[in-house]
Order: C-alpha cells, then sequence, then structure tokens
C-alpha cells in the first residue's frame, strides 16, 4: 500500500526526516511513537504532501505509484487521507460545504448519516473548525475522513485534546474507518505519544522515532510498555528492539 | 417647503461630496422617454438577462410585486392580486400626487437635500424612483421587486425612492440596478428614504451590477420608531468606475434593531467606498454592520463604519473583513466609533485585512479539492451570503446570482 524508501526532508532549511524507510502492506495499521519533535507530524505531513515539507531524498510510492513530486490534493484523490492534531479554522465555510464536496459523488445522505453518528449534525451548518471544543474538532475530522473514505489514513495524535466522554467515540470511530470490513480494510498510521487509543484501536506493528529516524519497531503495547519503563532514551538499545523488517508480531 | 427645499438644492448643486471622486454631472446625457410593457417577459432579452443578474424574477412567481424603471421612465408597475390593500407599490411622482402629504412627511426627511451636489441634482432634475408603503399589520410573504435599468451608454439615471412600512408591518424588498451590455459608462444616482414604523420589520437587498466606467452615487437614510428592525443589504459582484455610498440609519425607536451587511467585490480598476452609518437613540437601540470585501486587479476599496451611541443603553458592533489579492489594489478599513454624551453605551469593532490563509487552503486541498477550488471555497464563503439574513428561499436565489455574475466577472 505504501512504501517509504531513505526518505529525507527538511522544513525551513531544517532537516528533520533522516533516512526514513517503511512499508505498510494493504490492511495493517501501524503505530508511530516517539518523543516531541522527533519527526512523527512531520512524516504524516510529508506522506500527504504538505508544500512545506521538502523530500531532500528518498521516495514516497503509494499503491505502486512513485507519488513524491503529486500535489497533496492528488495524493488526496487518490485515497490518502488525514487527520489532523491542530486542524486550522477557515471561516465561512460550513462543515457540510467540505462534505458535499467529498460526498459529490456518492452518496450525499450519506453525511447526514456520519454526521448523527459523531454528534455533529448541529455543527454541519458552522464554519468548519470555528470554535469547535477538542473533542469537536477531532470528531470533525473523523467525519470528513468518513466522508473521503480513504485507502491509507494518517492519524496525528487523534487522542490529543479530547475527554474522557470523547475518546471512546473517537477511538470506536476510528476503528470503524480501520476495519469497515474483513476482506476490504484501508491501512493506517497512527501518531501517538501516549498510546491511549492502542486501548480502543487495534495496530498490527509499532515504529519509534526518534531525531528523524526509526530507530525500533514491534508489538506496538510491547514497544509502549518499555518506553513507560525506560522513556523514550533507551529505545535503541532496549530489549525488544527488532531489526527492520523481522516479521510482524500481531497483537490480539 | 418645496421652494425652500429647492432653494437648498441649488444652493448645493456643486457641492463636491465628502468621499469619492468628484463627477462633472454635465457630463452624462438625459436619455429618451420609453414605452410602458404589461409583462417583464415582454422585455428585449439583454434587458430581462440583465435584470435577471440583479435579482429580478421575471415571471414575479415567487414575488408580491414589481417596480421596473428602465432609464427616466417607469415602464411597469405590478402588486400580485393577493397583495392587493396589503401593499403600495408605484411611481414617486405618481405618489406624490396621489398623496400630497408625502412630501410634507418623508420627502428629503431622512435624506439632507443639500447633502451634496447628487442629492442636490436630485431634487433639481426630478425623474421618478418608486413608492413602497407597506400597509399597517401586513406581513407581506413574498418578496417585493424594483429594477432601475439604465439602457443608454453615457447617460444618467437619478431617482428617488421612498419605503414606508407601517406600524406591525413585515416585508422583504430586493432592488437591483443594473444596465445594458452596451452601456459601459453613465452615472446613477439613487436616493432612498426609509421610514419604519413601530414594530415593523424591513429588509432591504440591493444588487449592483455596473460596468468599468460607470459611476454610482447612492444616498440612504433610514428612520426607525419603536421596535423597529431593519436590514439593509448591499451586494456589489462586479467592477464600477466608483461607487460611493455610505447609508445611515437613524435608530429613534426604543429597542430598534439596524443590520448592515455588504459584500463587496473590487474588480479592475474600482473605486469603491461604501460605508455604514449608525446612529442610537433610543433606549435599548442596537446596531451591527458587517463588511465583507475582496480586492482584485487595481480595485481600491474604503470600508467605513461609523457607530453612534447619543443614549446609554445601546449597543453596536462593527465587523469589517477584507481580503487582498492584488499587488496593485488598495483595501482599507476605517471604523469610527462615537460615544457621544453616552457613557452607558458599547460600541465595538473588528476590522481585519490579510490574505487568504495558506494553511485553510492546505487544509482544504488535502480533502482533495485542487487550489483553485478550495481558495473558491474560502472566498465564497467569506462573502456569505447567509449573514444578509434572508429567508432560505432568496438566500438560494442571491447565492445562484452571485455565482452566476461572479463566474462572468472573474
Amino acid at each position: 500500500m505504501l512504501k517509504i524508501k531513505d526518505l529525507f526532508v527538511e522544513i525551513a532549511g531544517k532537516q528533520i526526516i533522516k533516512g526514513v524507510n517503511l512499508n505498510i502492506e494493504k490492511g495493517s495499521t501501524c503505530v508511530l511513537m516517539g518523543p516531541n519533535a522527533s519527526g512523527k507530524t512531520s512524516l504524516l505531513m510529508t506522506i500527504i504532501g504538505m508544500p512545506q515539507y521538502k523530500i531532500t531524498r528518498g521516495k514516497i510510492i503509494f499503491q505502486g505509484k512513485d507519488i513524491t513530486q503529486l500535489p497533496l490534493n492528488e495524493r488526496a484523490k487518490m485515497g490518502i487521507g488525514i487527520m489532523f492534531q491542530k486542524p486550522p479554522q477557515v471561516r465561512g465555510v460550513k462543515l457540510r460545504k467540505i462534505c458535499d464536496a467529498l460526498l459529490s459523488s456518492r452518496q450525499t445522505k450519506k453525511s447526514e448519516e456520519f454526521a448523527r453518528d459523531l454528534d455533529l449534525t448541529e455543527h454541519l451548518e458552522r464554519d468548519l473548525n470555528y470554535g469547535f471544543s477538542g473533542g469537536e474538532l477531532k470528531r470533525s475530522e473523523l467525519f470528513q475522513l468518513l466522508c473521503q473514505n480513504p485507502n491509507l489514513l494518517l492519524l496525528d495524535e487523534p487522542e490529543s485534546g479530547v475527554d474522557l466522554d470523547n475518546i471512546a467515540l473517537v477511538g470506536r470511530t476510528i476503528n470503524e474507518l480501520l476495519h469497515p470490513d474483513k476482506n476490504n480494510s484501508p491501512s493506517g498510521i497512527i501518531v501517538t505519544h501516549t498510546g491511549y487509543i492502542l486501548q480502543y484501536v487495534e495496530a498490527d506493528i509499532g515504529y519509534v522515532l526518534l531525531n528523524g529516524k526509526i530507530i525500533c519497531e514491534g508489538n506496538p503495547l510491547d514497544l509502549f510498555k518499555g518506553i513507560k519503563k525506560h522513556g523514550y532514551e533507551r529505545c535503541g538499545e532496549c530489549k525488544i528492539k527488532h531489526k527492520i523488517g523481522q516479521k510482524r508480531a500481531k497483537t490480539k | 417647503m418645496q421652494d425652500k427645499t429647492q432653494d437648498r438644492a441649488e444652493e448645493s448643486k456643486d457641492k463636491i461630496a465628502a468621499f469619492g471622486p468628484d463627477i462633472d454631472i454635465s457630463k452624462f446625457q438625459n436619455p429618451e422617454e420609453r414605452e410602458s410593457i404589461k409583462s417583464l417577459l415582454d422585455l428585449p432579452e439583454e434587458l430581462m438577462r440583465a435584470a435577471e443578474g440583479v435579482g429580478v424574477e421575471l415571471k414575479e412567481e415567487a414575488r408580491a410585486g414589481t417596480f421596473f424603471q428602465l432609464d427616466h421612465s417607469v415602464i411597469y408597475q405590478k402588486i400580485r392580486d393577493s397583495y392587493q390593500g396589503q401593499v403600495e407599490i408605484m411611481s414617486i411622482t405618481e405618489a406624490l400626487e396621489k398623496y400630497p402629504e408625502i412630501r410634507k412627511k418623508y420627502y428629503w426627511k431622512a435624506v439632507s437635500v443639500d447633502k451634496d451636489k447628487y442629492t442636490a441634482y436630485a431634487e433639481l432634475h426630478p425623474m421618478h424612483g418608486y413608492f413602497i408603503r407597506v400597509l399597517k399589520g401586513n406581513k407581506v410573504g413574498h418578496p417585493i421587486q424594483s429594477c432601475l435599468l439604465l439602457q443608454e451608454n453615457a447617460t444618467l439615471q437619478n431617482v428617488h425612492n421612498i419605503i414606508i412600512v407601517e406600524e406591525g408591518a413585515e416585508a422583504q424588498i430586493i432592488t437591483g440596478c443594473s444596465i445594458a451590455p452596451k452601456v459601459k459608462a453613465g452615472l446613477h444616482i439613487g436616493i432612498s428614504e426609509f421610514y419604519l414604523e413601530k414594530n415593523s420589520n424591513l429588509t432591504f437587498t440591493m444588487i449592483h451590477n455596473w460596468a468599468e466606467e460607470f459611476h454610482v452615487r447612492p444616498r440612504s437614510a433610514a428612520i426607525l420608531e419603536d421596535g423597529a428592525v431593519f436590514t439593509s443589504n448591499y451586494i456589489l459582484p462586479k467592477a464600477a468606475r466608483s461607487i460611493q455610498m455610505f447609508p445611515s440609519a437613524l435608530l429613534k425607536g426604543r429597542d430598534s434593531v439596524a443590520n448592515f451587511n455588504s459584500l463587496l467585490w473590487g474588480l479592475g480598476d474600482s473605486y469603491i467606498d461604501v460605508g455604514s452609518n449608525i446612529i442610537l437613540e433610543g433606549d435599548g437601540s442596537r446596531g451591527q454592520a458587517r463588511m465583507r470585501s475582496i480586492c482584485y486587479d487595481r480595485a481600491q476599496i474604503y470600508a467605513r463604519g461609523i457607530l453612534e451611541a447619543r443614549h446609554n443603553n445601546t449597543r453596536a458592533h462593527l465587523d469589517c473583513r477584507g481580503i487582498l489579492f492584488s499587488e496593485q489594489g488598495r483595501s482599507l478599513a476605517i471604523p469610527e466609533l462615537i460615544a457621544n454624551k453616552a457613557p452607558g453605551s458599547t460600541l465595538s469593532h473588528e476590522a481585519a485585512i490579510g490574505p487568504i490563509n495558506e494553511e485553510e487552503i492546505h487544509y482544504l486541498m488535502s480533502r482533495g479539492l485542487s487550489r483553485e477550488a478550495a481558495i473558491a471555497m474560502i472566498v465564497k464563503g467569506f462573502e456569505d451570503v447567509s449573514i444578509l439574513g434572508l429567508p432560505a428561499e432568496l438566500e438560494s436565489y442571491i447565492s445562484h446570482i452571485m455565482e452566476m455574475t461572479q463566474k462572468e466577472a472573474l
């Protein structure tokens, strides 16, 4: 589904991704962990194609096509969807408008159902993200992803700023997005700082990103246990270190 | 009385307006008289399209009545049968003959005849305009439409309109000012005086559609009694050589409310100077002025607002936002708040001019919209027709017109 080869990225002249290799199979979900400023969000922004993230070396292959130079809207059209950690407010553009644009070739009735499921019916007529609470922002992002129906979901800290009431709904919706049916599930990359989301979302593999490099991979829950105990400093040398390419541990 | 008014006009006939470029009125010709029509569908095709472009519904199915002035001639006026006895629509000339008291009570009572050379000209060379009166207690369900259209190039149209909404009455008026396609230059002077009696409600929506060498000088004022609600909407989707207007609302009545909303597109070499002036006199009176402007090309946009409180326990807010798209354009926001011997009043404003945020564009692009589609969506949202407070049907109608006009203009 997604292959990242020897990726180097800089933003405003500063290198932030320093040689990342990643392979996401169709239908699998990976978790990306790491301390602040390790490059997690930057990696997602580079995959979706945000223009300020300059790829200086390497390739991104999505569904067999080299998308390294493709504009972000073309990547979205190919089926990459992103849930932003802090989406901008867009005054004047109603939430319904963006969904109508996304669903124009599918049933617009769907958006009403999605909105109801996410308790966003009244928000459809509100300006996009304007004055939304933390939970409402996450639900709005997920709502847009449901309308977009992507093949690859990039979820940037889906649990941040969400209260306990909302986290179950957010987790459940992410699960529905990632596992709509057994035969045809999209792939996902979840960036998480706290790991709380793993209580709700089933993930196949975890990676630790440190200083712009993937230094570790393994069972996501095991990785988190280790990180909780030892912090990120010892990730490169911890017992659960695996070589990249090793057979994945499945979480159940 | 009339002589005195005329004297004041005579004395002001060379008085340069406070704002906007000065226009030599003598450069523009008086057009010929036009014949009346029996239906709006009898208009020549190009005039039908011009009228439609400013919100005129030609079949009049969803309208309570129509007033249509072509150049200097009132060629059509009609009240739908179901609204007979609820509303009066006629030319101001006819109204002044039929109801002589109008002159004394309403004519030049909201707008000063000696305001500037344009008001003076309208008095000294009267050429119709409309009189619309919504009679006491009537709630007119469908909008009343008026259209002021110019057919000949380099001509002048000056109208004087009086709108009275009697006690407890409610109405929507949509008025479109436009030109035939061959008109490139001209001058439109429009005097509009609004009188809102106790507990009345009027939404007045004006759409302008001019040409690149056309000058426009509307002069409008409203007077509100107790509990009256006045919403004045102005939409300018096309280029004009110069437009200068600063409509005012005097909120004399207790708990009266005025809302001014303007959606402006500055295109080509347009010089647009548009303001709103809300004067709070009545106890509990309140107002809001919202302006959205987008400046393209070499356009200059002055967005003015004056909120003046003359009484305690009054409140008004000015919200003025602009996007400057062009290296050659100029966009100015000039808000003024005046608490005039009214320490208990609350006046506020927010004014902002800036580009479209790249982050917002990228956000919409990340959902699959092209850059152009993302910008178009943000611009459309910025020039938000929903702020006009129109009924859903009229709002979607205006939205559609705006889209069509914008496609053509851009």
